[in-house]
């Protein structure tokens, strides 16, 4: 088995309720399984659909069942569907080695639709996550899953852009294979495109 | 198709909690599998109807008809499931004590779903007690693989002795995944049939019923012993650390997970010992004894409340340990919080504290990381979906009620319409309990009048709700001449749970036809004046309603129902679809100069609306906007246009 750079190794993929959390984790978390490592996936839906914050632990090791919660300020990457969940994410699990791949586009919460709540500029926020983290990725997932047709492809982008990042061992057939599994051959298309789009966003260098 | 049915022993895969439970079940070779939907529970009885042909399974009209069809099936000799979150335990509770009493034949296991933290529950209730209450025996899976093993172990542990078996898992397991290695599936081979003609008293031929009490009650509690006695020599219960630690941690269920992880974080694997117990009632006495007798510390590190704590404390009175030699620690001592749910940072600020550590309870990284002295990050209400039909629905309460100016007032009930209580839902909601019981409050309020009561009494339910527990209220209503307009908020499914189907659809669990019970007969028959309209007309509706509360209409005072019917905007048969392209003429919409108190996006609040403060103007959110149209009515300058799709 490949060595992981931390064992365990956290991640956290965050959003808003109806972003498509829960696939996306389960996708990366079935990648990593079908690789042979232990993997555990913490996460709470119900209530938290309905436009509240959302948040997935991913917890990966080549030898332990971890818990299904990350212990504060211990991720190593926070995959983000929406800026202002990545601030919140960091202030409770950031640390300065911690990497960022940050959806761009803002959901506003009901606050700040109604006047009563200001919401950060995007400048202010990418500011402030690249001072806290040791890496970061930006970019509109969202526009780009328009582009493909549907705004809900922005899931997979982001998983494709994690794989590219080279952090973790996610291999590109075994995400076509689990696909298939799951979707008819036009979803299954969609998808790999979705994938390649977000991993052709990180910059490896 | 899913590995949960063709899965080969042996094989590892990836599954949440409830599908490890759905696995043991399949591998127990259950029959029927009977539950009501509610989180985190849903996914069990959901999945058994999607993968298998071989099982019945039927979401119940309730918890307690749900344990009654699992039990009959286990009357006639199969194996079978009932499922429930933890306030359906309470709802079934009637019944599971006469089940206790009388016993079972065919395995019977109850999957009781508790939600510490009340992450998705407006309780932070907790089955365990009940355990103790029924006298029956439980068991509560630490991990993913034991959420397999454990339930398929379950059904043999019942049919041992003749007795329900409770499994208790918790939010985080059930919703959690990780790794899980399969085993064998046994091929059906039961018959249903209902020996009644045997001996009063003999478990497998006799009729099955409590009396005669005395004697029943005690052979239930000879099956008790017997099932501590099995639970001394079970693989669940197990061990890890030092022969003599310096600290025994004593935990159960998902906490073990928390317990092992923090004791490896903080180093002190040398000093501190991991007592996990799997067979949590009756508590195995010789496991728990023996490792009390090599330590002089003890903590508990369980939730909700401290029921592994107690037990304990009263096995150690009884047996001949020296109790002022030993110190526990645990929610009576306040060194872990008696409510909300347990992680890593609460096991790690009890070990610190006991076991004075240097490091204390916060992590080295907080102390100096820049991040956590951020300027606060504004909080994300949950709020009803974009087109969502209870936003209209409230709307329209609300202001009909401030229309009627009587201070009319809202009881609340269990759904997505919960929500009705929040900024969201305009606040219309004064009262939320349990399932049904807006109604009977209602029912309540409605006869107040005698004490000079003048206010206007509204009650709200779901569809599923109505069937679930609202009818005997309504009817107690109806019939005690109490006076209040019941709203049902008819979506056309289960909403909040993932549209299971109900009594009211024209399909079965399985999706197959069934006939439906129509709600506005049912409550007409009853006697109520009805109503149906569209929640998305708001002028109907408002019309209707004040005039129920009004009591202008025949039959004056009386129980009205108004049923507003509008399928979800995340069902199905809506989801990706849009009556409306909605857009903002940014000419008409003159923002906070127009005196409406920009009521879309200040009151309305849909998600699906941006308020842009640079250009003093509402905008509609392409990417979460619906297409419902609502807002176009509630905007007084016909800023707000609708157009139809073709």
């Amino acid at each position: 088995m490949i060595a992981l750079n931390h064992d365990p190794y956290n991640l956290i993929i965050t959003g808003v309720g109806g972003q498509g959390n829960v696939i996306s984790s389960r996708m990366i978390g079935n990648m990593l399984s079908a690789r042979g490592f232990q993997v555990t996936i913490g996460e709470t839906f119900g209530a938290s659909q309905r436009g509240g914050a959302v948040m997935s632990h991913v917890r990966i090791s080549s030898t332990t069942t971890l818990s299904p919660q990350i212990p504060e300020h211990q991720a190593h990457m926070v995959v983000s569907l929406e800026p202002m969940e990545t601030l919140r994410v960091l202030e409770s699990y950031g640390n300065p080695d911690v990497g960022v791949i940050c959806n761009t586009r803002p959901t506003h919460p009901i606050g700040v639709i109604s006047g009563r709540l200001s919401y950060p500029s995007m400048e202010e926020m990418e500011k402030t996550i690249t001072r806290l983290s040791a890496r970061s990725w930006f970019f509109d997932a969202t526009a780009m899953a328009t582009k493909i047709g549907d705004p809900i492809f922005a899931n997979i982008i982001m998983a494709g852009a994690l794989a590219g990042t080279g952090e973790l061992p996610l291999d590109r057939n075994v995400f076509e294979e689990t696909l298939k599994s799951k979707f008819p051959p036009n979803k299954v298309a969609l998808n790999l495109e979705a994938y390649d789009k977000g991993y052709g966003m990180i910059n490896r260098d | 198709m899913s590995p949960l049915t063709r899965g080969n022993p042996g094989e590892t895969h990836l599954m949440m909690g409830n599908e490890a439970i759905v696995r043991g079940a399949l591998e127990a070779g259950i029959s029927v599998a009977a539950g009501y939907p509610g989180t985190p529970s849903s996914e069990i009885i959901e999945t058994l109807a999607k993968i298998s042909d071989d099982i019945y399974t039927e979401w119940s009209v309730n918890e307690k008809v749900a344990l009654e069809v699992a039990a009959a099936a286990s009357f006639a000799g199969l194996r079978s499931l009932a499922v429930m979150k933890q306030p359906g335990v309470n709802v079934a509770a009637d019944f599971l004590m006469h089940l206790a009493l009388s016993g079972v034949r065919g395995g019977m296991v109850i999957v009781a779903a508790d939600d510490p933290g009340a992450l998705s529950s407006i309780n932070e209730g907790e089955t365990r007690l009940y355990a103790k209450l029924m006298e029956i025996p439980m068991l509560e899976p630490g991990n993913f693989q034991e959420a397999r093993e454990m339930t398929c172990w379950a059904f043999e542990l019942s049919e041992t002795l003749n007795m329900p078996v409770l499994l208790r898992t918790v939010t985080r397991l059930s919703h959690a995944s990780g790794r899980v290695t399969l085993g064998k599936l046994p091929i059906p081979d039961r018959k249903a049939f209902f020996r009644f003609d045997g001996d009063m008293l003999d478990p497998m031929e006799g009729p099955i019923m409590t009396p005669p009490v005395g004697i029943k009650h005690q052979s239930q509690q000879k099956k008790l012993q017997q099932a501590a006695k099995l639970f001394e020599e079970s693989p669940f219960n197990t061990y890890e650390g030092p022969e003599s630690p310096e600290l025994l941690i004593i935990t159960t269920s998902i906490c073990d997970l928390y317990s092992k992880e923090v004791v490896a974080l903080l180093g002190v694997k040398d000093r501190v010992g991991v007592l996990k117990l799997g067979t949590t009632w009756p508590l195995p006495a010789q496991p728990v004894l023996s490792r009390l007798a090599t330590t002089r510390n003890v903590l508990f590190v369980e939730e909700v409340q401290p029921f592994i704590e107690e037990a304990v404390k009263v096995l150690a009175a009884g047996s001949q340990l020296d109790l002022s030699s030993l110190t526990f620690y645990g929610k009576y001592s306040r060194h872990i919080p008696m409510a909300g749910e347990m992680n890593p940072e609460r096991v790690t600020a009890a070990l610190s504290t006991i076991l004075r550590l240097e490091s204390g309870p916060v992590s080295p990284v907080s102390k100096n990381y820049p991040g956590t002295s951020l300027p606060p990050i504004p909080p994300r209400e949950i709020s009803f979906c974009p087109g969502c039909p209870h936003r209209a629905s409230f709307f329209s309460i609300n202001t009909v009620l401030q229309l009627d100016n009587r201070q009319g007032f809202t009881c609340g009930d269990i759904g997505c319409y919960s929500m009705g209580m929040l900024p969201g839902g305009f606040f219309t909601l004064k009262t939320l309990h349990s399932m049904g019981s807006g109604s009977g409050l209602a029912s309540g309020f409605g006869k107040l009048d005698k004490f000079g009561m003048d206010q206007p009494v509204v009650a709200v339910c779901g569809d599923s709700t109505f069937f679930h527990s609202a009818m005997p209220p309504l009817v107690n209503a109806i019939h005690n001449r109490s006076a209040f307009t019941l709203v049902i908020l008819d979506n056309s499914g289960t909403a909040m749970t993932g549209f299971q189907p109900h009594p009211g659809l024209p399909v079965d669990t399985k999706g197959n036809q069934a006939p439906p019970i129509d709600i506005e007969r049912v409550c007409r028959a009853m006697g109520a004046t009805t109503r149906t309209c569209d929640p998305f007309d708001l002028k109907a509706t408002q019309k209707q309603l004040l005039e129920f509360i009004n009591g202008k209409e025949e039959n004056q005072g009386g129980v009205k129902v108004l049923i507003l019917k509008q399928a979800c905007a995340l069902s199905p048969k809506k989801r990706h679809t849009q009556s409306f392209e909605v857009a903002v003429d940014p000419d008409r919409c003159i923002g906070e100069a127009c005196g409406c108190n920009r009521i879309c996006t200040r009151v309305f609040a849909c998600p699906g609306l941006i308020w842009d403060a640079e250009n003093n103007r509402a905008t509609i959110n392409d990417v979460l906007c619906a297409g419902c149209g609502v807002c176009a009515s509630v905007c007084p300058q016909n800023a707000i246009q609708r157009k139809e799709f073709p």
